[in-house]
């Protein structure tokens, strides 16, 4: 592939990824759950696929990617690893956070298992917190009326500030609706209003002040406050994970404008 | 009030409600990403051979944790009849 404009800047990205759509019109749509929410099902269900893995550069962490269609569209499926946090403790959850930061899908679905709503809620945060464009999957709804557990979604959707869509992979339920939500999302026709989570007055004080020091060496398109929460917790992976993000993007199209807002920041 | 104990004192069947985490930054994050929070009721449910690691039941999965993790999470042990 050559260089063309949109192989440069943002979607360039993708690339390092190893994620290579038919067009740069095909929206990226990733894959985000606990382990045994039934992800793998889902993506089966969506694509069609038995299963189709993947490497990731450098790691030997297991991904599947697919494709499906809605309303003449085609969709790129990246199932990312199973995981309870984005928070990088293990390579999964930092394969999972990179590629939901960086590579930054046009939708993100978070699947959750409907049974256990209050562990899988916590990265559903998580994942709100990074981006807005975002399709809750309550997964294995069979089940979770089998165990007479109801589950107010209009309530749910209405307090996370994204559409949350029934489902039961197994069962073929709710597939449709849940393809017309990501295609919505994806292609920008509904705008979500996240739940916004503050912390105390100290956290967010200093969040302002690190959001200005850093704001200069971020690309506008990554989520500021969400970077300054992460130093503060003292996340070591997320500046190497940052500092090599940008020296893939410095090799494209970024390089000269840097320098040049470098210059005149020094001068 | 019930007195904290550590979830190493607990023995596979006993429960107990977390209380309090003595861990600091992301050991800390992580233990609260497991579910390991304030409030959350844990069952201990078996323990390997020599002790460690142990598996805990709590939010609807079940946990492997070590000795020296464990040891951090306080809990106010739930008794029988309770």
């Amino acid at each position: 592939m050559g260089l063309t404009h949109q192989s440069c800047g943002s979607k360039a990205s993708r690339e390092k990824f190893h994620v290579f759509t038919d067009s740069s019109e095909q929206p990226v749509v990733a894959l985000a759950g606990n382990p045994n929410t039934g992800k793998s099902t889902v993506f089966n269900a969506l694509t069609g696929l038995k299963q189709h893995t993947g490497n990731w550069p450098g790691k030997t962490v297991l991904r599947a990617e697919g494709v499906f269609l809605h309303r003449g569209r085609s969709f790129k499926l990246i199932d990312l690893p199973g995981t309870y946090s984005l928070l990088a403790h293990s390579v999964e959850e930092q394969v999972a956070r990179d590629f939901i930061c960086f590579a930054r899908p046009d939708a993100t679905v978070v699947v959750v298992d409907s049974t256990c709503l209050e562990r899988n809620l916590n990265l559903v945060l998580q994942v709100i917190e990074i981006t807005d464009r975002v399709v809750v999957c309550l997964n294995l709804m069979d089940e979770a009326r089998r165990k007479n557990i109801e589950i107010d979604i209009k309530g749910l959707s209405n307090e996370l500030g994204v559409p949350v869509i029934p489902t039961s992979a197994l069962m073929g339920e709710g597939l449709d609706l849940l393809k017309e939500s990501i295609y919505r999302i994806a292609l920008g026709l509904q705008y979500t209003k996240p739940l916004k989570i503050n912390y105390d007055d100290v956290v967010e004080k200093t969040v302002e002040k690190l959001n200005k020091k850093i704001s200069f060496y971020l690309p506008e398109y990554l989520n500021l406050r969400w970077f300054s929460l992460r130093l503060l917790d003292g996340d070591m992976t997320i500046i190497e994970a940052i500092s090599q993000h940008l020296k893939a993007e410095f090799n494209n199209t970024t390089r000269r404008v840097s320098s040049y807002k470098y210059r005149e920041s020094v001068n | 009030m019930k007195k904290e104990v550590k979830l190493t004192e607990l023995l596979p069947g006993e429960k107990g409600i977390v209380n309090h985490l003595t861990l600091r930054g992301l050991e800390r994050r992580r233990l609260m990403d497991l579910g390991f929070v304030k409030g959350s009721v844990v069952e201990v449910i078996r323990r390997s051979m020599f002790g460690d690691p142990t598996a805990y039941f709590i939010k609807g999965s079940v946990i492997a944790l070590r000795r020296e993790e464990a040891d951090e999470i306080l809990v106010i042990k739930i008794d029988e009849g309770d």
